[in-house]
This record gives structure tokens, sequence and C-alpha cells, in this order.
């Protein structure tokens, strides 16, 4: 009879995090206004902490809802869906930072501005040379993207958690590798970020970029605990497979980056 | 409990209140819940307008005055306050673009009505669903914040217009901008998880058997909305976040002195903009379908057209941006291109007027205040819709860009278009959501209010927008004085029937007349809503729903 569920959808019970979700999305924001405006920091700080908890708390039921077999194979087509369209939008975001970049790079503005004839990179500033720290940077993504895909197969294809293991460790290392080669070249970078267009262009665009590798390293890293802690099996692996989706996507928008900013732009 | 599985049977809702309100995971509690905000926030983005017409009511500045406002008497002296007037275009557009119509529509009746349409238990991710509520009252609340937080000019709020166009909004001091551009993050962030939610509920959740196109109309636009929402405002997320790297930290991308361009910004803005619009009327559009056949006794005309109109507008609508900034200096070649895109969405958009015509043809049309509602819409969209094809032409836009004709214009189509359909929407709706019926006879009073308001008030700004009278002045010299005393009595006809307007669904609420039916209306309000119980239980379709239920024969 009715009010017994019949179907294999996942129906979820009241939940606090998302009013807490956005109240800290809300502080955190309200406080990054603050520190802009030299006020106080402290409430922006605030606002990380209790974002961060928020999703540790949230993402903590999710694991369990799926340990105890909510994630019923229709749900986790969804939930791939969901990852998809994520990064689908993820995507678009970054347009916007390609769009900035080949506009100025195509149409710089002139002295006599706006006609086009200006130049790119702009006078005075003094690019990267891409065949040094970049192209051992892109190594070292694709190296890591590969390790995360024998991850996958291994856990796929073969159910053999210990190379998904390895494969993780390795995917995270060089992802970790990534970040701090992405920091030794901003400290050394002959431009700013404020005054010039290039320097904006290029820290906009790579910034965005890294902050993505960070979030996709935790992302991996969260797997490998899971992993340890038994998450994974050959059938339900969804969140592991987001997780690679996402790295995969971070490599891609890495490849357009070396070759339209670094390659082709300089 | 002992007799907890007595309650259960009975369908018994234990949840507390805050738990039920505070706490959803449901999709139509959290439906309901986008229509109230989005009404309360509506009512505000409304009242700034009356405020706004009543100042334009006659030449010279009476009510904003750098002394303080005036409403009842006349000051002694009046110093004109601009800042206050720019405030109010900015927060009305603000409000209404992201605040308002996509709320009610998509996060109201998409939430509510989708997942029922097409048979689903709930949404894909039904706790993700109530993040999107709550970061949509999160923008409201950083938007409230930066209308009473230091701006520019040393005053409160920001006056740059909805656009946000540099450099206007770099230069505009004060929190007050900053707090703006993040309250558009986060109402854009929530309609992003809101429509990778539709996305999935809708390609994963149809009752079995439901094929693509054999989806209702409704549900059918709330997915193309969703695709819109995805792919284009994530753009002006980017957008926004150079406007504030360029306000607080030195860059310059919107900025010539370091090589930045400022018609950058109005490309990446109008990239999201003109789907935007689509965004705000595309719900509409799949909701007037349905109010459409019910009140014709007839299925809907050309179910299949209608969808692929849907889904060109959607794709066209992306390629058209820059009809939004012919008199930037484009090439002749630009303009010729987006001239011609913008004109080939008339074809689709034709499709669906004259379908709608098509399903009443022969039909037996009854008036109920849902019908007014969608027939007005009808006239007045395809008002809206023939001067948009006037302003798309980029020689004609010289005369017309920025003028009071291009106000009339997208008021046309969104604030009567969009609206209209929103109020079909909820006479149409109200009794399955609430288990109450409106009073007809109100209900038709509020159109005819609205209806004549509302035309009173934007018709007469074409002819203003012929004779030259620009957009966004708090004065105007007094040879415009004659239409724009007539539009500001309009506007005050069109806030009037506002205000019935809530009196009604208050009424409705606490003493409606009680609804039994499953199905008030007939038979040819067929899709799966119809089948449940008014008001509907807490879950629905706990076991999923047989193709005998939703698959009429005389719906194809």
């Amino acid at each position: 009879m009715a009010h017994e569920k019949n179907h294999d959808y996942h129906i979820l019970e009241p939940s606090a995090w998302p009013l807490l979700g956005a109240l800290a999305g809300f502080t955190l924001l309200f406080g990054a206004v603050l520190y802009f405006h030299d006020v106080t920091p402290w409430v922006m700080v605030a606002g990380f902490l209790f974002t961060f908890y928020v999703m540790w708390g949230w993402w903590s039921d999710v694991v369990k809802e799926s340990n105890v077999g909510d994630h019923t194979p229709v749900v986790q087509i969804g939930l791939r869906y969901g990852m998809v369209l994520f990064i689908i939008s993820e995507v678009m975001f970054f347009s916007a930072w390609f769009w900035t970049f080949f506009k100025h790079a195509l149409y710089p503005m002139g002295p006599e501005s706006p006609l086009v004839d200006g130049q790119w990179p702009p006078a005075g500033i003094e690019t990267f040379d891409p065949w040094h720290l970049p192209l051992i940077n892109t190594l070292i993504l694709l190296c890591s993207g590969m390790a995360a895909t024998w991850a996958h197969h291994a856990i796929a294809h073969e159910n053999n958690r210990e190379d998904m293991k390895w494969g993780l460790i390795i995917a995270v290392v060089l992802g970790v590798f990534f970040t701090i080669l992405q920091a030794y070249e901003y400290s050394h970078a002959g431009f700013g970020f404020a005054g010039n267009i290039y320097g904006a262009s290029f820290f906009m665009a790579t910034g965005f970029h890294g902050f993505h590798v960070i979030i996709g390293t935790i992302f991996l890293l969260v797997c490998l605990l899971r992993l340890q802690a038994g998450h994974f099996t050959q059938e339900s692996h969804v969140g592991f497979e987001a997780a690679a989706w996402y790295w995969h996507f971070v490599d891609v928008v890495w490849l357009f980056l070396f070759a339209s900013i670094y390659i082709w732009g300089a | 409990m002992a007799d907890a599985a007595i309650h259960g049977h009975d369908h018994e809702d234990n949840r507390g209140f805050f738990t039920r309100w505070f706490m959803s995971t449901n999709h139509k509690d959290i439906g309901i819940l986008y229509l109230f905000v989005s009404a309360l926030v509506g009512f505000i983005a409304v009242l700034f307008t009356v405020f706004m017409r009543l100042e334009l009511m006659h030449p010279g500045v009476q009510y904003m005055c750098l002394e303080g406002f005036y409403l009842f008497t006349t000051p002694e002296t009046c110093t004109p306050n601009g800042h206050l007037w720019n405030v109010l275009i900015t927060y009305h557009g603000v409000l209404m673009m992201f605040f308002v119509v996509i709320p009610a529509l998509f996060g109201g009746f998409g939430n509510y009505f989708m997942p029922l349409q097409i048979g689903a238990p709930d949404m894909a991710f039904p706790r993700m669903n109530n993040l999107s509520f709550w970061m949509y009252v999160a923008g409201v609340s950083l938007g409230v914040a930066s209308l009473f937080s230091p701006g520019g000019n040393d005053q409160l709020g920001s006056g740059v217009g909805w656009v946000l166009y540099p450099p206007l909004s770099t230069l505009e001091g004060g929190m007050s901008m900053d707090l703006a551009i993040f309250a558009v993050h986060v109402s854009g962030a929530s309609s992003i998880l809101g429509a990778i939610n539709m996305i999935t509920t809708f390609l994963n959740m149809r009752a079995p058997g439901m094929t693509l196109f054999k989806v209702p109309l409704f549900s059918w636009s709330i997915f193309v909305t969703a695709w819109l929402i995805l792919l284009s405002l994530p753009v002006l997320a980017g957008a926004i976040t150079m406007l504030l790297t360029d306000r607080n930290f030195g860059t310059t991308f919107f900025d010539p002195a370091g090589g930045g361009d400022p018609i950058l910004y109005q490309h990446i803005l109008w990239f999201f903009g003109h789907p935007e619009v689509y965004i705000v009327i595309l719900p509409g559009f799949g909701l007037i379908s349905h109010v459409f056949a019910t009140f014709s006794r007839k299925p809907v005309f050309g179910y299949l057209p209608m969808v692929w109109a849907i889904i060109a507008i959607g794709a066209i609508g992306f390629v058209v941006w820059a009809h939004h900034m012919y008199t930037v200096g484009m090439s002749l070649s630009q303009q010729s291109y987006f001239m011609l895109a913008t004109m080939v969405i008339a074809v689709p958009t034709g499709v669906k007027i004259f379908s709608w015509i098509a399903t009443m043809w022969g039909g037996s049309v009854e008036f109920k205040a849902p019908m007014l509602f969608a027939f007005g819409f009808l006239i007045l969209f395809t008002i809206g819709g023939v001067t948009g094809i006037v302003l798309s032409q980029a020689g004609v836009d010289r005369a017309y860009h920025d003028t009071y004709y291009v106000v009339a214009h997208f008021h046309y189509t969104m604030s009567m278009g969009a609206a209209f359909t929103i109020f079909a929407g909820v006479y149409f709706y109200i009794g399955k959501m609430s288990g109450r019926q409106y009073p007809e006879f109100w209900a038709k009073v509020h159109f005819w209010m609205f209806f004549i308001g509302v035309n009173l008030t934007f018709f007469p700004q074409h002819f203003l927008g012929r004779q030259g009278m620009p957009r966004r002045y708090i004065d105007y010299p007094e040879a415009f004085a004659y239409w724009n005393y007539i539009s500001s009595w309009g506007a005050l006809l069109s806030f009037a029937s506002f205000i019935l307007f809530f009196g009604i669904v208050w009424y409705t609420l606490r003493a409606g007349a009680k609804i039994t039916e499953n199905n008030y209306w007939n038979e040819y309000a067929d899709t799966l809503e119809w089948t449940l119980p008014s008001p509907p239980p807490e879950h629905t379709f706990e076991i999923l729903p047989k193709r005998e239920d939703w698959d009429k024969g005389h719906a194809h």
C-alpha cells in the first residue's frame, strides 16, 4: 500500500545541511566583502571554516547512505548525470577566462583604442618559456591522469584494490607536485596580477585552474581514504568515478591553457 | 508510538514546522517555499517601480530629494537625488531578473510540477534541491544587505543598472557593489544546482514507458530552461568575478588604462543575458500550453513542433547576444549577422503562438481566470515580440537604443509575458497545491485590473520612446509629460491589482472552497498531477504510475 517505497529512487530524510550550507556561504561572502574593505578578515575565515564543516558533514552523510545501500543502480546513474552536468557548467565557467584571454590576445587595445593596432603580449611583458616548467607540468598532469585511469581500470575491470591504491597515490602525489611547481612558477613571474591585462588574464585563467587542481587532488585523496576504508567495490564506486572525471576535466583544461596561453599566446 | 503504523497509512504528516519548511527534502514543499519567497521579493521590486513611476508622473523632481523622501507633501526645496533613482532602477532589475521570475517559474512551478508530470517520486537530488532554495535566500539577503550598505555618491546602495556595466560598476564606491556582485554569484550557483537537479530528474526519473517525446510540454520547457541556465550562468559568474577583481585587486580586465576593454564585459554579460530572457519566459510557454489545452477542451495543437520550438528557441538564444549592443561600434557584418540571427528566433516563437491559437480553434473555450491570463499573455507577448522584431534591426536600433521603446518592449515580454504566465499558473494550480479553490470573480477582477494597468503603463512608453525619451532618467522635459502621466496611473492600477492578488491568495488559503476532486478542471488537464489528491500527500508516486494513467490517446 501507499507510504511504502516501491521504487529504487532515493527519498531522503529532512536534513539541516542545506540551510547551514547557505548560511555558511552567506557568512563567507559577506566576510569576503568586509575583508576587501579592510574591516576584518575574521568573518571570512569563520565562513570558510563553517563551509568546510558543512561539506564534511553533508558528504559524510552521503557516504553513510552509500554504505547502507541507498545508492541503487538507478540512483548511481543519476549521480553520474549530476557529475557530468556539473563538469559541463565548469567548462562554461572556464570559457569566460578563455574568452577574455583570446579577446585581448587577438584584438589588443592599441594606443588609439579601440583600433586593433596593439601588440600581444603587451610591451614590457616577459612571458614564460612554455618548453621549460610549463611543459614539465603538462607531463606531470598527464601522468597523473594516467595513474587515475589505471586506478579506475584496476577497480572496474580487475577488482584489484591494491593497484587502485597505488594508482591513486601516484595521481595524488603528482597533483601535489603540479601545485608546488605552479606556485614556484608564479613566484618567478615577470608580471603581476594587477595593472596589466596580460597578468590579469594569465593569473585568472591559470589561477582558477590551479584552484581546480587543488580541489581535484583533495577529491582523489578522499577517494584513497575511502578505498582504504573499504567503501569501493567493483560494482559501486561512483564517488571515485566522479573524482576521475573531474581530474580528466582539469587535465583537459590545462592542455588548452598550455596550448593557447603558454605556447600560442607567448 | 503504538499507532505510528496507522498514521503512516493515513498519510499524516508527522513533521514539525521547522523540519518541514527549513530542512525539507521534498520537492513540493520546496516549490511552495520558492513561490512564497519570490512573491515577497516581487512585491519589493514592484514597490520600487511604483515609487519611480510616482516620481515620473510630472516633470521635475518632486519626491526623490536629497533632503529626504517626500511621498505626500511637497518640500520647500528639493535637490534631485539621482543616486536614489539609480539605486531603485538597479535593484528593480536585479531583483526581477534573478530573484523573482526564475525562482517563481523554474524554482516554484518547476520544482512542484515537473517531477509530478513525469511521475517521479521526488527530484534526483532532494537535499541539493533545498540547498538551491536556501542559496537563493542567501542571495536575496546579500542583495538586501547591498541595498543598505555604503555605496556610490556617499549614499546607500549601488546605482549602476542591473547589467552592472563597467566603468560604472568598477568605479562605484563602497561595499554595496561587491555585495550585489556576490548576490548574483550566489543566485547563479543556486540556479546551476537547480538546473543540474532538473536535468537529471528529467533524464533519469521519467515514469516507465514515458519516452522523451511523450513528456508533457511544461516539463520539456523546464528541461530546456535548465540547459540554458547550466550553460549561460557560469559564464556570467566569470564576468562578474572579473568585475570583483577589477574593483578590489587592481586588475584591468575592463579598464583601457591597463589594456582592458569595457566592451568585453558587455559581450560576456549578454552571452548570459540573452539566454536569460528565454530562461525567464520558456517555463511560462510550457505552463500556458496546458492552460490552453484545458480551457479549450482540446489537446494542445502540434505537440512535436511545440517541443522542437522550445529547443530551437533555447539553442538560437545563445547566438544572438550582441543585438543588445548594436551601438558599441561593431563591424557591419557583425551587426548583420546578429540582426538576422535575432529575426530567426521569430520563427519558432511564431510556431508556438500559432499552435496556441490553433489549440483554441474550434475548441470549447472557457474563460476561467487561468485562461484569461493565458489569453492576455498571448496578446501581450505577441506585441512584445513584434516590437522585438522592430528592435532587432540594427539600423532602427540607432534611433531606439536606450529609449523608452526598449523599456516598453521588454516589459511586454517579461513583465506581461512572464508575469501573466505566473498568474495563470497560480490560478491553474493553487487548488492542486492548497486543496482550496480561488474565488473566480475576484480573480477575474484581478485580471482586468492588471491587464488594463500594465497596458496603460507600458503602451504609452512606445510613444515616449519614439519621441526620443531616454531610459534611466529621473526627470524629463515638459514635452514628454502627457504620456508619462498616463503611464504612471497605469502603474498605480497595476500595483492595486497586485495587492488584490495577495488578498485573493490569502483568502483562498484561509477560506477558499475546499476541493475534493483530483482533477477539478476537465479531462483535458490530463497530465499526471491531476491523478493525485488536492493537495497531494507528502510522498507521491510511491508506486510508480502506470502507462494508462498518463498516456492519453487524444493527446497525440
